[in-house]
């Protein structure tokens, strides 16, 4: 991994929806003016032009439902496979390391939106697995890389006496690990998953293209059939919008809670 | 101390090297059961990397260690044996900061001992009270001042039942008024008769606990010997001058 140590002048610029802080005012209130007034929105264009909207309101729900299964089981499964990574990442063993280090350049190397096509064909060459489900474990691999960083970092940043000192009371380093060191790590990694499960839930839109009936599929559905393409599309970009902020503001008051306790 | 105790760490002609810059240069020492030794010396010269060899926390390149009549270094030892009977104590505490210090001392009775929990725990409070500290239990360790912090650590280590304990630099990292309770604590696990090696600049500790005060310097041993013979009557200049500039 080539990390950037060449240079130690680094800026941070979050990828997605930012997770507002109390301390960045202007964006506090940005997330303020965006959240309720896409709430606003949507609640006039449904009732005050019932014409032209209502049907969209009433047709997609059920995309709604699916994206949020396909991002719940992509964030769950790709924990599973960012963590197996993320320990093999650190690992002295050269051949699990080895593995592991090439899973993340790989991945990293390729674009989500092919990755997706060729995990999921792949996939169906060898097994019939319901469709939701192949995009789920094709999401999931892709993010798993991304995963296995934050894991990795998150158990290096825990001081080295940590696993000394257990190791000194006679437990292994598998050990250590499980009741040191990870119960540790996963209090650094929550944010930065917050911030994956927020990327997550937008490139979820991406399965639309596999025959997944997410909330954008549903709309293009009822769009090629009515031709109100761009009624239709404020409506789904409404909808996510309300999602991210919802789940980005959620995230930060967890985050709060987090830093407030011990 | 008799002559005919068992020996239990013993430590020969141990070299090591980082790089090329060698941190150990043929070391041999051999500490029996129930003796007391203080490693001193300048920084740099070795006496953390020695402890911290004899449970395996470093490598060594030349030489053998033994604890207990195990091989430290010989892969096929169960190195987590070796842990189990030879405790450590870090200049930097080390506390498991997610847990509680009741759970810091009862973490590896269970995990490792196999205790159950009201064993551990009856274990770890008694421990509490003998190093003075009972009515924190239930604290996290970030609520305590660093002495309180040491003593817990040193309870943690006293957990296990071990047969030594090794202290490296204990009150180095602490403000001088929480030293003296934690050596107090370290006094009285030597009138106990705990089998002790300790790394420290404390010079009074090492003149009124030690029996045997072992000096180096650039990886070496330079001067071994009782403490009234080292403090009083150095042979070797380097320990002299050592002296001379901490006391």
């Amino acid at each position: 991994m080539t990390d950037n140590t060449t240079s130690n002048k680094s800026i941070d610029v979050g990828e997605g929806a930012a997770i507002p802080h109390k301390s960045d005012s202007g964006l506090f209130t940005a997330w303020r003016i965006a959240f309720f007034g896409a709430i606003g929105l949507c609640l006039y264009l449904a009732f005050g032009k019932p014409d032209s909207y209502m049907a969209i309101f009433k047709f997609i729900p059920d995309g709604i439902v699916v994206t949020f299964k396909v991002t719940i089981g992509s964030i769950l499964l790709a924990i599973v496979f960012g963590l197996i990574a993320g320990l093999g990442r650190i690992s002295t063993n050269r051949f699990i390391n080895g593995l592991a280090s090439l899973y993340v350049e790989i991945i990293r190397g390729v674009p989500l939106l092919v990755q997706l096509f060729y995990i999921y064909y792949a996939l169906g060459r060898f097994v019939k697995l319901p469709d939701m489900f192949s995009a789920i474990i094709a999401m999931a691999f892709c993010y798993g890389a991304y995963m296995a960083e934050i894991f990795r970092a998150g158990i290096q940043s825990i001081p080295k006496g940590q696993m000394e000192a257990a190791l000194s009371l006679g437990m292994s380093r598998s050990q250590a690990m499980r009741q040191v060191i990870l119960p540790q790590a996963f209090k650094v990694v929550l944010p930065p998953i917050g911030n994956e499960f927020i990327a997550l839930l937008k490139d979820s839109s991406l399965v639309s293209i596999l025959a997944v009936s997410d909330l954008l599929r549903r709309g293009r559905e009822y769009a090629s059939e009515t031709f109100s393409y761009f009624e239709t599309y404020t409506v789904i970009a409404l909808i996510y919008l309300i999602m991210t902020l919802f789940f980005s503001k959620l995230i930060g008051i967890m985050e709060e809670r987090l830093n407030d306790g011990r | 101390m008799t002559a005919d105790s068992q020996i239990m760490i013993d430590v020969n002609r141990v070299s090591k090297f980082f790089g090329t810059f060698q941190a150990l240069n043929d070391v041999s020492f051999t500490v029996r059961d129930g003796e007391k030794v203080v490693i001193i010396g300048p920084s740099g010269s070795g006496k953390s990397t020695i402890l911290r060899s004899i449970n395996r926390l470093e490598t060594i390149d030349r030489g053998k260690i033994t604890v207990h009549g195990m091989d430290v270094c010989d892969p096929k030892v169960d190195i987590c044996k070796v842990r189990e009977e030879v405790g450590m104590v870090f200049q930097s505490f080390n506390l498991f900061p997610h847990k509680t210090v009741l759970e810091n001392l009862t973490l590896a009775q269970t995990v490792v001992r196999k205790r159950n929990k009201s064993d551990a725990e009856e274990i770890a409070m008694e421990l509490l009270r003998k190093v003075d500290i009972s009515e924190k239990a239930y604290a996290y360790p970030a609520k305590l001042s660093g002495g309180q912090q040491q003593r817990v650590a040193i309870a943690r280590s006293l957990a296990m039942n071990p047969k030594a304990i090794l202290f490296d630099e204990p009150t180095s990292a602490l403000d001088p008024e929480m030293i003296g309770e934690v050596l107090d604590v370290m006094k009285n696990l030597a009138r106990e008769g705990m089998t002790m090696i300790v790394v420290t600049h404390e010079m009074n500790f090492a003149r009124e606990v030690a029996d045997r005060v072992i000096f180096m310097d650039h990886g070496k041993i330079v001067e071994e010997g009782t403490p009234e013979h080292f403090f009083t009557n150095p042979t070797h200049d380097r320990a002299k001058l050592f002296l001379s500039q901490i006391l």
